[in-house]
């Protein structure tokens, strides 16, 4: 059996603040790691390897540099890794950056999953995996929060919807993009981090890809950002302390007030 | 009336009815078809689509209906709603197609711009038409709401973006109305699933979703057990809305992930936030950059929380909570 993880190197935004100044984030010399929600994405495809037996391979596109988050995912277990880097690549929206990412799927051969993030923390569209799908014309699901594999050797998959959970059988090879709830990453084993420190990692540009120079990078990419602003985060609040009786009280008259104003008014609870 | 380079909104039809974010969308497409001078068409997949229902989207914008019925769309399945989608989009080349940002619309979106070969901008809050290219502007927020990007899809068509729920007003019910409604044949249709349903688990009746709560009130570590949610579930009745809570609640189990608001969990855009205990990294802040109001509780009088709220109560949530609970039970109407 073959998985493959596709995975995006981001920025760490956790240790960030506002500048109180400018009501903007702070952003200068921030940290490259791995897409945070791509670790569970890693997660389950270990586990599902360990389910089943056989390799598990971590993909990513991006500058040199992210080469260290696949050594990352191969510290946490994955065999083998493939990194995509080209300056061609560069400036790739969602569509292109799924055309690449299909290429060099198929240049890898036979697979038996491909596993995504629910989306990245910076980008934040949540498009690649379903479009990855559509080029490969894959059985896919999305918002996953369970997966395990079936008698059959379909794979049976939860997917979270906003009225419920759709429970989905899906034949490989198939796409399944999760969410955290799916299970907890493990963390770099000291083996791992050996591993990982001796591997040779390829670097395929468009020729090992076979990729049509006109649909990678900005050149292959639909859609065009014309503005970007930095909007202003905060709003001047009211600020109510509360230490006495009399200020709670006054507070409270005030928050009241405040939800009349925006038309807001208590209702009987649970008699809708 | 023709729905060929019109501007089209994708209608959820789901478990027997219309998803109130299907209104939404035209209330969104009806500005843009009006500023275009071109038809407004809402086009529905299911397997029964009752007239009745159709109608309702004609009474709240639309000025054509494009349905198609058949058993393989009974139920959310990419691949035969894409391929018929795909069909639809190649036979009448639409200039504009918005989906909304739901869990369907952010897997059927991408999936179809392949198909069609389209640009697709994810999760916009701001839609509008470039006055001298004609093009749709589309606004979203990225890097968890910290920048605000403006995106044009410049030759692909149709031009296609998914649209944030709760990003606009739906416009009111007009039922006198008038539109036409064309139902499509699926002959000749790849319908073909590859991926079968085995069962649907709804949600317990009493948790609406979080991305359409008009009130959401959340907890952050401060709650310090599971149990105290009880308190924010209270409130939630009384002003008619949804319990969320930041990562940390979520981490320790208090709360499921569906619950979680920011950057790793949900964005949001209720009418009101009131924040119970919740310090505000700025991966919380990222969620709930688009609420109209924010009101927040905290002991900490420098919680970044307050930068970004409305209202700031600087006091314990355990002493602030249970006293405007009392207060607002004081103003409920009397029973009848």
């Amino acid at each position: 059996m073959r998985i493959i993880v596709a995975i995006k190197q981001v920025p760490e935004t956790s240790k960030v603040k506002m500048d109180p100044e400018t009501g903007t984030m702070q952003r200068a010399g921030l940290e490259a790691i791995i897409n945070p929600l791509d670790l569970y994405a890693i997660e389950t495809a270990l586990r599902l390897k360990q389910a089943a037996g056989g390799l598990v391979t971590v993909l990513t596109m991006g500058p040199p540099k992210a080469e260290s988050a696949l050594r990352e995912a191969v510290a946490m277990g994955c065999d083998d890794a493939v990194l995509l880097s080209d300056r061609r690549f560069g400036g790739a929206d969602t569509w292109a950056t799924a055309y690449t990412l299909a290429q060099a799927v198929r240049r890898m051969g036979d697979f038996d999953l491909i596993v995504c993030g629910e989306r990245a923390t910076d980008g934040d569209t949540g498009q690649v995996g379903p479009s990855l799908a559509a080029f490969l014309d894959l059985p896919l699901a999305t918002y996953a929060s369970k997966a395990e594999w079936m008698a059959d050797g379909r794979l049976r998959v939860e997917r979270l919807e906003e009225d419920g959970r759709q429970v989905l059988a899906l034949p490989v090879p198939a796409l399944i993009t999760v969410v955290k709830e799916i299970a907890s990453p493990r963390l770099p084993t000291l083996r791992g981090m050996k591993t990982a420190k001796a591997l040779q990692i390829p670097v395929w540009g468009p020729e090992e890809i076979e990729a049509d120079p006109g649909r990678i990078g900005l050149k292959g990419s639909p859609t065009r950002v014309v503005k970007i602003e930095s909007p202003k985060l905060t709003r001047a609040a009211e600020m109510l302390p509360v230490g006495t009786q009399q200020e709670l009280d006054d507070a409270l008259a005030r928050t009241c007030q405040f939800l009349r104003q925006i038309g807001i008014e208590p209702k009987n609870g649970g008699a809708a | 009336m023709n729905p060929a380079g019109a501007v089209w909104t994708l209608s959820e039809y789901a478990h027997g009815r219309l998803q109130a974010v299907s209104f939404e969308l035209l209330a969104w497409g009806r500005g843009l078809a009006d500023e275009l001078g071109v038809p407004l068409c809402a086009v529905v997949l299911g397997e029964h689509l009752p007239d009745s229902t159709l109608q309702a989207l004609i009474h709240h914008g639309a000025d054509l209906v494009l349905a198609l019925e058949h058993p393989a769309l009974a139920q959310f399945l990419v691949r035969p709603q894409a391929q018929v989608l795909r069909a639809l989009v190649e036979r009448y080349q639409p200039q504009v197609f918005l989906a909304a940002a739901t869990t369907t619309g952010r897997t059927l979106m991408p999936y179809l711009s392949i198909l069609v070969d389209a640009g697709l901008t994810a999760d916009c809050t701001g839609l509008a038409i470039d006055p001298e290219t004609r093009l749709l502007l589309q606004t979203r927020p990225a890097i968890g709401g910290n920048i605000m990007a403006t995106i044009k899809t410049p030759e692909a068509r149709p031009q296609m973006a998914t649209v944030r729920p709760r990003s606009k007003q739906p416009l009111p019910v007009d039922p006198a109305r008038n539109g036409c409604i064309l139902r499509h044949p699926a002959e000749g249709m790849d319908l073909r699933a590859d991926v079968e349903q085995l069962a649907f688990i709804p949600n317990p009746a009493q948790d609406g979703s979080i991305e359409e709560a008009e009130v959401i009130i959340a907890g952050g570590r401060a709650m310090k057990t599971a149990t105290n949610f009880a308190l924010l579930q209270k409130l939630a009745q009384l002003l008619g809305g949804s319990v969320g809570a930041s990562r940390v609640p979520v981490d320790y189990g208090w709360q499921p992930y569906p619950r979680q608001i920011g950057l790793s969990g949900k964005t949001i855009s209720p009418r009101l936030y009131i924040a119970c205990g919740i310090s505000g990294s700025i991966q919380h802040l990222a969620g709930i950059q688009t609420a109209e109001k924010i009101i927040a509780i905290n002991k900490d009088p420098d919680a970044q929380i307050f930068q970004v709220a409305d209202l700031g109560i600087v006091g314990d949530l355990f002493e602030v909570l249970p006293a405007l609970i009392e207060r607002l039970e004081q103003c409920l109407p009397a029973a009848d």
